[in-house]
């Protein structure tokens, strides 16, 4: 198959990818019991709850609820959202969207740093103390909840020394963003020192490394130069995933800082059916994650010009 | 060696069996050289030691303490940890201690039925796919891949609350019979079907790329030719070739697992109280953690060494079956 016929292949099959994940989504909200209008202090007496039903669509059969989001959504219409009603899932999206997104963007950008760094450390000293120490720390990463971590840093840094504000959010260029940003980067700079390291290793092995050592070059040099430009391209494979994985595990992350994103958003609209918006997150994120994905399978045979051939 | 090595049977079952043994063999020898091989790992060994610990305190540990984990002591709230109350008590006065005990037991068997689970569906499918090609291959691998593209923690919320609310409902059909049992286990059926129905992809992809490769080699090929049917080869033969990335895939999965269901815990999604979680217990602690640390610090520390453990023992173990699995 020719590079441009797997491509359009790729992006097509996006289609039939993003219409399962809507299916499932679907009807798996819809035969769970109880309804967008259930929660609240007080009943909704009964004309008021037929009336929002008819208004919302809610008593047509579900196969043609199902038919007329997925049209209106297909024109990028998501519907309102129950909960709140007098703003559409659009709305919420663009305005928790985005700082989900930063916080993911400033997360990522200390994942790779860090996962980097501590990855290229541990292979160049090879079965070293400090190899040990930082697949300690990777593994340490990866088994501590986003969680956990968030709320350690809130004790720590906010209540114990007042150095940093416990939550809230006032945008990217604020303390407020130290502590959700950390919390979020430790499981994907774990990752990515993992596959760093072992990436790295196989490389430092290679002809090409014993020859540019053999020309004289600095250590350095061979590392930085040669070594880090083979070594970080599986890597990159990781990292788009990795990013989704950021912006999903959010959640956590959000509700314990209060950050006002769209995971924190996503939790609340769960336990209120709130279907429209819930639909609206899965398919967003579900775009995300497809997308991502495409974009590495895409660009990887150009920064690897040995899977040109294949 | 027997003493007719070398003069085929005669009758083509005895061949089959001889095949079956041999194959048998060298597995086995396989397993005792990589298990060799972990036991000099040390953080490996000491990983396993502490998970066996941790096993035995789920066991008997509840038997042992003195509170019940539902029990509520109106005159003791929030106290630090004390004679009385080793590890404190939390808003409603009950033995936090107890609650680790207690968690531990439920954070250990929702890593072990959900890897159950996980094998139960990912071993056959991945088997069937990969041995059997075509459109076999094609339908499952169609429906790995949507299931890859779902947002994982979401599909698992999705998938939970779905769950929980036929369970609570006890809604007729199928969803009648394992309600009851999911009330009695304090919601924990919800959290297995929930977290193996999402997890077994990469189990079976595993077992689908095992079965691709070695559905070429000679000793299969062999064991056919000498008249076995697909299933003894899949079970006979490539199964027993595919286990070291099955349970290298395990021991990683179950941690996997268990952070699972103590972030749907934390979620108000996995258990229901008063049935203690870690993920549950470090949710209610989060509120109150400036003055009631304790609460937050004994779940949290115990949650992240036991995937820490659990981690450990998977490398390890991969390392161990490396040398194999290059052969």
């Amino acid at each position: 198959m020719s590079r441009s016929a797997y491509t359009v292949r790729r992006i097509l099959l996006i289609i039939p990818t993003l219409l399962a994940i809507y299916t499932m989504t679907f009807f798996l909200i819809h035969s769970t019991p109880g309804g967008p209008w259930s929660t609240g202090d007080k009943p909704i007496p009964p004309r008021v709850l037929e009336k929002l039903n008819e208004a919302y669509g809610l008593n047509d059969p579900v196969w043609k609820q199902y038919l007329d989001y997925l049209k209106n959504a297909l024109r990028g219409d998501f519907g309102p959202s129950f909960a709140s009603r007098s703003r559409t899932v659009t709305d919420i999206i663009a305005d928790t969207f985005p700082v989900s997104l930063k916080l993911g963007v400033v997360a990522m950008v200390i994942a790779v740093v860090v996962g980097f760094s501590l990855g290229t450390i541990g292979a160049v000293k090879h079965n070293t103390f400090t190899d040990y120490l930082s697949s300690f720390l990777a593994i340490v990463g990866i088994s501590t909840p986003s969680y956990v971590i968030a709320s350690l840093l809130v004790l720590l840094l906010a209540s114990t020394f007042h150095w940093l504000p416990t939550g809230g959010w006032d945008g990217l260029f604020s303390t407020k963003v130290i502590i959700p940003a950390l919390a979020l980067s430790f499981y994907p700079a774990a990752v990515l020192a993992r596959y760093t390291r072992s990436s790295m290793l196989d490389v430092l092995s290679s002809d090409y490394i014993r020859t540019a050592r053999a020309k004289g070059l600095s250590e350095r040099a061979v590392i930085v130069r040669h070594g880090l430009r083979t070594a970080l391209l599986p890597v990159i494979t990781v990292a788009g995933v990795v990013f989704a994985d950021i912006i999903t595990g959010s959640f956590f992350v959000e509700t314990i800082s209060s950050v006002p994103g769209l995971g924190r958003y996503f939790v609340s609209s769960i336990s209120e059916r709130d279907y429209p918006v819930i639909l609206g997150t899965v398919l967003l994120f579900g775009t995300v994650i497809t997308v991502m994905n495409l974009i590495v399978d895409l660009i990887y045979p150009i920064l690897d010009p040995r899977m040109q051939g294949r | 060696m027997s003493s007719n090595q070398g003069a085929l049977p005669s009758n083509s079952s005895a061949t089959m069996e001889l095949m079956d043994e041999r194959s048998a063999q060298s597995i086995e020898s396989l397993w005792r050289s990589a298990i060799r091989r972990l036991g000099k790992n040390k953080i490996a060994v000491v990983s396993a030691w502490f998970l066996i610990a941790l096993i035995l305190i789920a066991i008997f540990g509840p038997m042992l303490m003195p509170y019940n984990y539902a029990e509520q002591d109106h005159s003791a709230v929030t106290q630090g940890p004390s004679r009385d109350h080793w590890m404190g008590t939390d808003q409603l006065g009950r033995d936090v201690m107890t609650r680790l005990v207690f968690g531990a037991r439920v954070s250990l068997t929702v890593g072990f039925v959900v890897e159950l689970v996980i094998l139960a569906i990912g071993v056959p499918l991945g088997a069937i796919a990969g041995y059997f090609g075509k459109l076999p291959d094609m339908i499952i691998m169609r429906i790995v891949d949507v299931l890859y593209a779902m947002p994982n923690l979401l599909f698992v919320i999705v998938i939970m609350t779905f769950l929980r609310g036929q369970l609570d409902a006890g809604s007729g059909g199928i969803f009648a019979s394992i309600s009851s049992l999911d009330a009695r286990l304090g919601g924990l059926v919800g959290v297995y079907i929930g977290l193996g129905l999402i997890s077994w992809l990469t189990v079976a992809r595993i077992v689908r790329a095992g079965a691709m490769s070695l559905k070429e080699r000679e000793f299969v090929e062999a064991a056919k030719s000498a008249g076995a049917g697909h299933r003894r080869v899949l079970i006979r033969h490539i199964l027993p070739n595919t286990l070291a990335p099955i349970v290298v895939a395990s021991t990683l999965g179950i941690p996997g697992a268990i952070l699972y269901e103590a972030g749907i815990s934390f979620l108000g999604l996995g258990v229901i109280p008063p049935m203690p979680s870690w993920g549950l217990m470090i949710s209610e602690a989060i509120p109150s953690m400036r003055s009631y640390p304790y609460m937050l610090l004994f779940p949290a520390t115990a949650l992240s060494l036991t995937v820490l453990a659990f981690n450990f023992l998977g490398d390890g173990l991969r390392d161990a079956v490396d040398p194999w699995m290059k052969r």
